[in-house]
């Protein structure tokens, strides 16, 4: 008896990015097509109708710097200027945070290079009342939210002044009256919670919308479907955005299934809201935050927004890509550096230009120094002073029980 | 004066739900068919009806859900008790619980808070097999910020998950599901008895707490201390009677922060120990117990600290009342440690 030739031989894949380092960089499987002809449904509209956008992308700016297409927010120059100004102090505190970590001043930090858009724009096209959800590259939104730089210097430092008391890695912020939560080490768990608290501020009849932000690594996690059922089941006033950056410290976004579809699609089976916007666009994401807002805040449910970016820098300050990706890859990035963009498109306009661009960064970078001075007389983490040791024993419980009060006996405080 | 009832352990859960649903508009309940079924034992039957479907309401299967749901919503102001349907269920909720909703307080320095109650049935002797029968509570005691309950009965049950819905610390409640329609002293030969007869079936209709951290002494006595929980404290009740020993019987009530004080001024009394459970032995919560008292009473000690548990298998099926730590094994140590 013969047995039938195998066609298929049974195996498994390991996806593989397009380029590993000493390669060409290659973004031609992502589909990053300008796409500034999507047409804009109306916020108020079923999920299906927006559900070809998870394929496509949603482009305000094209290439000229020119604001084209339906989903242009037509911004104000005033509100523009805003936008570039809050992405370049970003940038600004962002790389001297990195310096100080290299000079051994704070242990740990993480940049948001390359996409500055995406927490700004949001930031700013959601309401300040709005919840915020953010992973732990969505400094920005506190920037938008206009929190004290040396506040958030002293959370770095881990210092007296740190509002977490020493408790949390830097960059893991808390801002409660900005209406930002506590930023988990746990990746995607905020995802889920967001909803909940969507769930209360809706209950309770306010207009107040959540979002909550992921990466698209984090889209493996069960937590992000968790989020997507409750949403999907709930109806909750939440917009859930995925930052898809390409990157998951080493891991390309195929090591999260992005292969086989956009991660904006993931939305399409739990029925929600789904846009997929061009990241680095910074008045696309302001667009497609707008419309969501408006979507939810008007009890049509809630949106799921896939932001297209680059990580164009490390993971952290404990990563080194240039050993799993190509060094030149951030550079042949097609959607362009989201800072430049803006800037291009207010200067087009004859809103701006070189000389007042240069003007601002030489003033953002006074400023992020001499916020530093500050905060860094308020102590630092190697020389004090620190959050009062026994510290270490409060907020464990609304009441110290027996047993931490004799562990902090144990320990002499 | 406030009146009484005889109630169930699961009428007695019921009847916190509404008391505390009827004075506090941030109440909510929830959990897999909790609402409009009223949960697969009944303990949330009715409340859909009477406080509508977004205050108590049915929830996806997915405790991992569940649990993150209730720490958005009590970080938002509610206070939610939401229900784990059985405890072996709630592992895909863990991480919530262990780096989420026990740290929230502390990470943020007070900032943002989760008071919220997670109740879910736990324990074997109703042939639940391996999926329905776990006692997990040893996971949960080694989380800090957790506060961990287990009644034994209807009144502390209904006292216990008012007083922890108006904590303002996450809590998890235990129910020994055995216990839901009446005490079980672990013989499984004898007919069921319900909680109509006992003591504690008689239960007030309003409100009224029983004090997280407080075990409560079920039977005094002077020859040996049994530090027992839920169904345990039925099983040590009637060893205690049938064998003629004049055991001390400890309800700790409050797994953490236990009640040591209690515990302390018992064992220094009698000089002798044993600690029971009924989930595995190795590493549960009986071997905390156990250090910590031989830390204060070592030198009012006798005879060794003796713990009767369940074995560190899975829970059998078939073989049930041979895992079950019953009368026989708990006399076995009672008689073992006032010999020795």
């Amino acid at each position: 008896m013969t047995k039938a030739p195998i066609r298929n031989a049974p195996g498994f894949t390991v996806p593989e990015p397009s380029a590993r380092p000493g390669g060409t960089p290659d973004f031609s499987a992502l589909n990053l097509k300008a796409q500034e002809s999507v047409s804009r449904p109306d916020p108020a509209c079923p999920p299906q109708d927006t559900h070809f956008i998870a394929n496509s992308l949603i482009q305000v700016l094209n290439e000229e710097g020119q604001a084209k297409g339906p989903w242009d927010p037509k911004l104000s120059a005033k509100t523009l200027r805003e936008g570039l100004h809050l992405m370049l102090k970003t940038r600004a505190y962002d790389d001297r945070m990195l310096k100080l970590q290299r000079q051994g001043k704070i242990s740990f930090y993480v940049k948001c290079r390359g996409e500055e858009a995406i927490a700004i724009a949001a930031g700013m096209a959601l309401h300040p009342d709005d919840m915020l959800f953010p992973a732990y590259r969505q400094q920005g939104l506190l920037f938008a939210r206009g929190r004290d730089m040396i506040d958030m210097m002293c959370h770095c430092l881990s210092n007296a002044r740190d509002n977490l008391k020493g408790r949390q890695l830097p960059v893991h912020y808390t801002w409660e009256e900005g209406r930002f939560f506590s930023i988990s080490g746990n990746l995607g768990t905020q995802y889920p919670q967001a909803v909940g608290w969507a769930m209360a501020s809706a209950a309770r009849g306010e207009d107040t919308v959540t979002a909550s932000w992921v990466g698209d690594g984090t889209t493996a996690e069960g937590d992000f479907h968790s989020a997507c059922t409750l949403a999907s089941v709930y109806q909750a006033p939440v917009i859930l955005n995925v930052v898809n950056n390409q990157w998951a410290i080493s891991s390309f976004s195929g090591i999260a299934g992005g292969q086989s579809a956009t991660f904006a699609a993931r939305g399409i089976g739990y029925g929600l809201a789904t846009l997929r916007v061009d990241g680095n666009d910074f008045l696309a994401v302001y667009a497609a935050t707008q419309w969501a807002a408006e979507r939810a805040r008007s009890g049509n449910g809630p949106t799921m927004i896939e932001s297209v970016t680059y990580r164009a820098d490390a993971h952290s300050t404990s990563d080194d890509p240039s050993r799993y990706r190509p060094k030149n890859e951030a550079d042949a990035w097609p959607l362009g550096d989201p800072v430049e963009r803006l800037k291009d498109h207010l200067i087009a306009l004859g809103e701006w230009d070189e000389k007042r661009q240069t003007a601002l960064i030489e003033a953002l970078n006074k400023e992020v120094l001499a916020s530093y001075k500050k905060a860094e007389s308020f102590g630092t983490l190697r020389d004090g002073p620190l959050s009062p040791v026994p510290s270490i024993f409060e907020d464990v419980f609304a009441e110290q029980p027996w047993h931490l009060r004799r562990q902090r006996q144990d320990l002499g405080v | 004066m406030s009146t009484t009832a005889r109630m169930t352990m699961i009428q007695a859960i019921n009847s916190a739900h509404d008391v505390l649903m009827e004075r506090d508009d941030r109440v909510c309940s929830f959990g897999e068919d909790a609402g409009y079924f009223g949960g697969v034992f009944g303990c949330t039957q009715g409340l859909q009806e009477k406080y509508g479907k977004t205050r108590v309401f049915d929830t996806p299967i997915n405790e991992a859900a569940i649990i993150a749901m209730a720490i958005g919503m009590a970080a938002n102001g509610m206070r939610p008790i939401a229900e784990i349907q059985f405890a072996d269920y709630i592992f895909p909720g863990f991480d919530q619980v262990v780096s989420e909703l026990t740290r929230l307080r502390y990470r943020t320095a007070g900032q943002y808070t989760a008071p919220l109650v997670l109740r879910t049935p736990c324990g074997g002797g109703i042939y639940g097999g391996q999926t329905h029968s776990m006692s997990p509570e040893a996971f949960f005691t080694h989380i800090p910020g957790l506060t961990i309950l287990m009644p034994s009965n209807p009144y502390d049950a209904k006292g216990l998950l008012i007083a922890a819905s108006e904590s303002d610390d996450p809590v998890l409640i235990f129910e020994p599901k055995r216990l839901y329609n009446g005490p079980f002293d672990g013989d499984p030969h004898k007919p069921a008895l319900g909680w109509s007869s006992h003591d504690q079936g008689l239960v007030p209709t309003g409100h009224y707490t029983v004090p997280i951290g407080k075990a409560d002494i079920v039977r005094a006595g002077a020859a040996l201390t049994v530090v027992a929980y839920g169904t345990m404290v039925h099983v040590a009740l009637e060893s205690a009677r049938l064998a003629g020993i004049d055991a001390e019987i400890i309800d700790l009530r409050t797994l953490i922060p236990y009640d040591m004080e209690t515990i302390a001024k018992s064992v220094n009394k009698t000089g002798r120990c044993v600690v029971l459970h009924e989930a595995p032995r190795t590493s549960g919560f009986g071997a905390e117990l156990i250090a910590q008292i031989q830390e204060e009473c070592f030198y009012a000690l006798e005879a060794p600290v003796k713990r009767v548990t369940g074995w560190d298998t899975p829970y059998p099926h078939a073989h049930e009342w041979q895992y079950f730590p019953g009368q026989e094994r708990v006399t076995r140590a009672m008689t073992e440690t006032l010999e020795a």
